[in-house]
């Protein structure tokens, strides 16, 4: 960046009353915004565009490639006439509901268990090791494990995507419980509150920040879970769809699984920031940039 | 802002035969590190604050003015000696005792009604009543307007007025304060003292007030204390025999003030010395 960027407002002739001075304001900014948008979407249509033209070209093998045109065709044909599969919303809901599951009951003992051993130092201090050597093994090397276990239904990928969660929810939560301030948590006892009152008024809003950082992370991890128990064995869902997909060298369809699955994890994050706005509402606003 | 008539604790007879509201008897209190070195906060300390009396500790930084509170509070317990209040060894929080804190201790996630009304419903009390003690409470403080305001929306000044609120909203008998006003920029500091004096002489509480500035410990307190460098101790007791009620912004321009200040800053002095050396030379 060659500009200093600054936060100063364009410079006015003397006398320029407070009402032009704003409506300057807002015009840069609203020139602003859409110069960015003007941008993105440059951007976007700029690598659709040369995408499909390299794919016809066949500069590049639209066989392994495939192009934006065909996995929209392939995407019209699943929501049409189904997959060779079966139906496509059969799928799309299982792994909703295996990450879902897999993400509401991680994040739930994650917050419980992070709370709990967060305000008890003797039991954190007991089990910290345990917890270590638990958090270093990758999780995905478990999925044939939970297919054992669990068989090639739901059990299997929920249990995936509940320790891909737990454990980033349970970090946070711990870490949230431990950098509760001191003198707001003196300041409860001495106004009366009891230990439970402590982690009700005190500890837990104050690691609901931490939590919910977790939670944003966390969501993708509950997906991933899904789809890598999926690709190890499943009778349905998307990660599925991609393994069949692969096994036809149906490239558009990988992809269109895939845009499936992107479209499903952006709509989970706005929901998560919904939530977190609306809970954390009492936090002062982000430092906003000025639209200059 | 003078609305109160003031108490002159000292004037009021009946006290004299009661029990101290705080006693600390040869107190010491020891930290362990975490290497097992042991370090000495304060050590035979002893004070009296009376009923009703306005007690300000004063002294240099690192003398464990701050660890005295805590042992008051119950937060912490002595190494050797004892603490009593009215009479009784401390154990555990008492609930007669309010604390102000030198950092921010309002909780930012609620409102500023939902933060005087905590100590009430702590306590056990239905949210209506606490609520309208809140809102009594907040009009006291002025700032009946910002009932639905968080933390972070209010200025210092303010912020500090909801803390006093919801102190003095659970009716302490004892009000330990540690360096309450220290953030505040010097026209809020005069402005808070007046208000802090007048929310005083209404509750009859017995204050232990904190700070290192010592006009601010003159012009509030009945009697000052003067901690040596730490390991810290009382060194001198000063009767504060200025009239009440006092204008803190007028009052420091008495004679009587600038010899009292004169008097123990003389006394206070070499100890800000000792412990500046300290520091440097350490």
């Amino acid at each position: 960046m060659s500009k200093v960027e600054t936060l100063d407002t364009p410079r006015f002739a003397v006398g320029t009353s407070d009402r032009e001075i704003e409506a300057a304001a807002i015009r840069a900014a609203v020139n602003r915004k859409r110069r960015v948008r003007l941008w993105q979407w440059g951007l976007l249509l700029g690598f659709l565009g040369s995408w499909e033209l390299a794919s016809r070209r066949e500069w590049i093998d639209p066989f392994f490639y495939a192009m934006p045109s065909s996995i929209v065709g392939r995407l019209w044909d699943w929501l049409s006439e189904g997959t060779a599969e079966g139906s496509l919303w059969v799928h799309l809901w299982t792994t909703m509901e295996e990450s879902l599951l897999g993400f509401f009951s991680g994040a739930f003992f994650g917050i419980v268990v992070g709370i709990v051993l967060g305000r008890n130092k003797m039991a954190s201090d007991v089990v910290s090791p345990f917890i270590k050597v638990l958090n270093s093994i990758p999780r995905v090397v478990l999925a044939p494990f939970f297919v054992m276990f669990f068989g090639l239904g739901l059990g299997s990928k929920v249990a995936l995507a509940f320790v891909m969660v737990f454990f980033v929810v349970f970090a946070n939560a711990f870490q949230g419980v431990r950098e509760a301030d001191r003198a707001m948590i003196a300041n409860a006892q001495i106004l009366g509150a009891s230990p439970a009152q402590v982690t009700r008024a005190v500890v837990i809003p104050s690691a609901m920040t931490w939590i919910f950082a977790s939670l944003h992370v966390s969501f993708g991890m509950a997906i991933i879970g899904a789809i890598v128990g999926e690709y190890v064995g499943a009778k349905h869902g998307i990660g599925l769809l991609i393994e069949v997909a692969k096994g036809s060298f149906d490239t558009a369809g990988m992809f269109a699984a895939i845009v499936l699955i992107v479209i499903f994890a952006l709509s989970a994050e706005w929901v998560v920031t919904h939530i977190e706005n609306m809970l954390l509402k009492w936090r002062p606003a982000p430092f906003q940039d000025q639209g200059h | 802002m003078s609305g109160g008539a003031a108490l002159s604790p000292h004037a009021a007879p009946h006290m004299a035969t009661q029990t101290p509201a705080i006693e600390l008897i040869n107190v010491s209190r020891r930290f362990i590190s975490p290497e097992g070195k042991s370090f000495t906060a304060i050590r035979d300390f002893s004070i009296t604050v009376n009923r009703g009396e306005f007690v300000a500790v004063v002294g240099p930084t690192g003398c464990g003015k701050s660890t005295t509170l805590n042992l008051v509070t119950g937060l912490a317990t002595p190494s050797a000696g004892e603490v009593r209040i009215m009479g009784k060894k401390v154990s555990g929080i008492d609930p007669r005792i309010g604390f102000v804190f030198q950092a921010d201790a309002l909780f930012p996630w609620r409102n500023v009604i939902d933060n005087v009304s905590a100590g009430p419903m702590f306590r056990g009390q239905p949210k209506a009543q606490a609520y309208d003690k809140a809102r009594d409470w907040l009009k006291r403080v002025g700032l009946a307007k910002f009932e639905k305001h968080y933390p972070h929306q209010l200025s210092g000044g303010m912020r500090k007025r909801v803390a006093l609120a919801q102190t003095f909203i659970n009716g302490p008998e004892i009000l330990l304060m540690d360096e309450p006003f220290s953030a505040l920029d010097v026209q809020t500091r005069v402005v808070m003292h007046n208000e802090l004096l007048n929310l005083w002489s209404e509750s009859k509480a017995s204050v232990v007030f904190i700070t290192h500035d010592l006009e601010e410990a003159i012009g509030l307190a009945d009697r000052v204390y003067v901690l040596t460098a730490g390991p810290g101790t009382v060194k001198t007791s000063y009767e504060i025999d200025l009239p009440r009620p006092r204008n803190i912004a007028e009052i420091r321009y008495t004679p009587r003030f600038i010899e009292l200040s004169k008097q123990i800053w003389d006394d206070l002095r070499e100890e800000v010395e000792i412990s500046q050396a300290r520091q440097t030379g350490a």
